[in-house]
């Protein structure tokens, strides 16, 4: 099928309501990722929050992070992702859910 | 917090459909009850991809159609098996169900929740929003009484901790009921839900009034094992894939490209003309079934709705709410009765799964058991949705001079074709009878 031009993510991503608290809920080792050769998080995470580094590393940010669960899941190596929920009242808030 | 005496009869750790319903039953029965929810309120956290059927609320509500959150009344449901410029779609309209008591409605849970969750309260539940449960307490004994939250001084006690806390249920997991990650029973969900003013909706949807349409699409997912789904809402269309989770890694396909594709197909751009994205969401869905689902009842602890993988992905049905408020109201209702009979242990809670192998619950989960190895297999997903379009374009394509072939000559050359072969096809019609009978 041939492509369609599609809303970028940054432009989806900007229709949800995120209240981002000051904790990272969501700690990723960047060294194991260095050593990671299939870093499925980078294309699953549907928020797009693993972005590949030049030095072969991850750099994650969780701010815009659905709580979905997708990333640990996926993760190659277990321990890599530390997994947690957003303070309470923080994080996405669907209103279209 | 020194004082170990239970604040409460039971803690609900959750108010989505499970987690409200459970409080709901909880209350009704005399028991105090708080219910806890981790976002600011009720549904926030939730995501879908479809249709609340009614028939549980009967029994929560009468008339309850007249004060739902509903956005429409499902009366048109439709089957579509896309490939990349074939689609065949089973459309199907009942106005019966456009009229009380209704089947099934399109709502937004941030809506739906937070009206299920004020049931509860109505009845006496205490709901605490914006606070996680972060672990469960236990007694010496290392029976489970309670939870720590992320609030100061937030410890809760209980008799019994009912765990309702989605999909990701942590409480579960750090009770060892769980395990900490299994992506081949998760599928993920995305999905937009795309603004189009309300008669564009009625006029190209042939609605009117407050009917809806629910689609389920077979195909159309990049290749990767899952499905799609369209339904109208008052002045949106919501349109989403769920895809499993160890292809969707392996694909190397971004999520959002998947729908972007989808909603480029012939069969669906037609409808979408002119929408513009209102919200982009994504969630887990547990799509195990039965086999998967972990022990229900422990010594003071009972799981529920997505923490307890109840939800049904068995291709003609696609539920999950449903299930979430029957757990919910017989989790809530067992724990009622395990306190009135002074033994809150794994055995004075039995009559929880005792009740939901008896309804629709656990029944349907155990008839159907074989339901998400069929939808997810890789002939069903990746052979037969061009198999099927096939057989109907050489049916329908007119090639005069040349006499028509017969039909059952034609599905087995389109068989061989798409390379499925003749005893495969009688296996699978035979796999497919089994799991549905």
């Amino acid at each position: 099928m041939s492509r369609h031009p599609q809303v970028p993510l940054d432009e989806l991503m900007g229709t949800v309501d995120f209240r981002v608290g000051e904790r990272a809920h969501i700690v990723v080792d960047t060294a194991a990722c260095r050593e990671c050769s299939v870093q499925s998080c980078v294309t699953a995470c549907p928020a797009g929050l693993f972005i590949p580094t030049a030095d072969g590393g991850i750099l994650f940010n969780y701010e815009q992070c659905f709580e979905c669960g997708t990333c640990y899941m996926v993760c190659n190596t277990a321990g890599t992702i530390t997994w947690t929920y957003p303070d309470g009242g923080y994080g996405v808030v669907f209103h279209r859910g | 917090m020194t004082d170990s005496r239970p604040a409460f009869d039971a803690i609900v750790v959750g108010a989505g459909p499970a987690g409200s319903a459970a409080a709901l039953a909880l209350a009704r029965a005399g028991r105090s009850v708080a219910l806890l929810e981790r976002g600011p309120f009720p549904g926030s956290k939730n995501v879908y991809g479809g249709v609340i059927y009614g028939r549980i609320l009967d029994g929560i509500l009468p008339r309850w159609w007249e004060e739902v959150p509903v956005q429409r009344w499902v009366v048109r449901r439709g089957t579509m098996i896309l490939t990349d410029t074939q689609a065949l779609t089973v459309d199907f309209r009942a106005q019966k169900w456009g009229e009380a008591p209704y089947n099934g409605m399109t709502a937004y849970r941030a809506d739906f929740d937070r009206w299920l969750a004020d049931k509860a309260v109505q009845a006496g539940a205490r709901l605490v929003t914006s606070t996680v449960a972060t672990g469960l307490l236990r007694d010496a004994a290392g029976r489970i009484n309670g939870v720590t939250t992320d609030r100061p001084d937030g410890d809760l006690r209980a008799q019994v901790v009912i765990a309702c806390d989605g999909v990701n249920s942590l409480l579960a997991r750090q009770a060892g009921i769980l395990p900490q990650a299994d992506p081949t029973h998760h599928v993920l969900g995305v999905k937009e839900v795309l603004r189009l003013p309300r008669e564009v909706i009625d006029e190209r949807f042939g609605l009117r009034g407050d009917e809806g349409l629910d689609i389920e699409i077979l195909g159309g997912t990049g290749g990767i094992a899952g499905g799609g789904f369209l339904h109208t809402n008052v002045d949106t269309v919501t349109l989403g894939v769920v895809l499993s989770l160890p292809e969707l890694a392996t694909a190397r396909r971004r999520p959002e490209s998947i729908i972007a594709d989808l909603k480029a197909h012939p069969a669906i751009a037609t409808y979408l003309r002119g929408a513009t994205v209102e919200e982009y969401s994504a969630h887990l869905i547990p799509e195990g079934g039965y086999d998967a689902m972990p022990r229900l009842h422990h010594d003071g602890f009972l799981l529920a709705g997505d923490a307890a993988g109840m939800t049904l992905a068995a291709g003609i049905w696609l539920e999950g709410v449903n299930f979430a408020i029957g757990a919910g109201l017989a989790a809530g209702q067992a724990t009622a009765r395990a306190i009135v009979a002074g033994d809150t242990s794994a055995r004075g809670l039995a009559s929880y799964r005792e009740d939901l192998e008896r309804t629709f619950v656990l029944a349907d989960h155990k008839r159907l058991r074989l339901a998400p190895g069929l939808v997810l297999s890789h002939r069903l997903q990746r052979l037969y949705p061009s198999l099927i379009n096939d057989f109907m374009e050489a049916v329908f394509t007119v090639d005069n001079p040349a006499p028509k072939p017969g039909l059952a000559r034609l599905l087995l050359a389109v068989a061989k074709r798409n390379g499925v072969r003749f005893h495969e096809l009688i296996a699978d019609a035979l796999r497919a009878v089994r799991v549905y009978r």
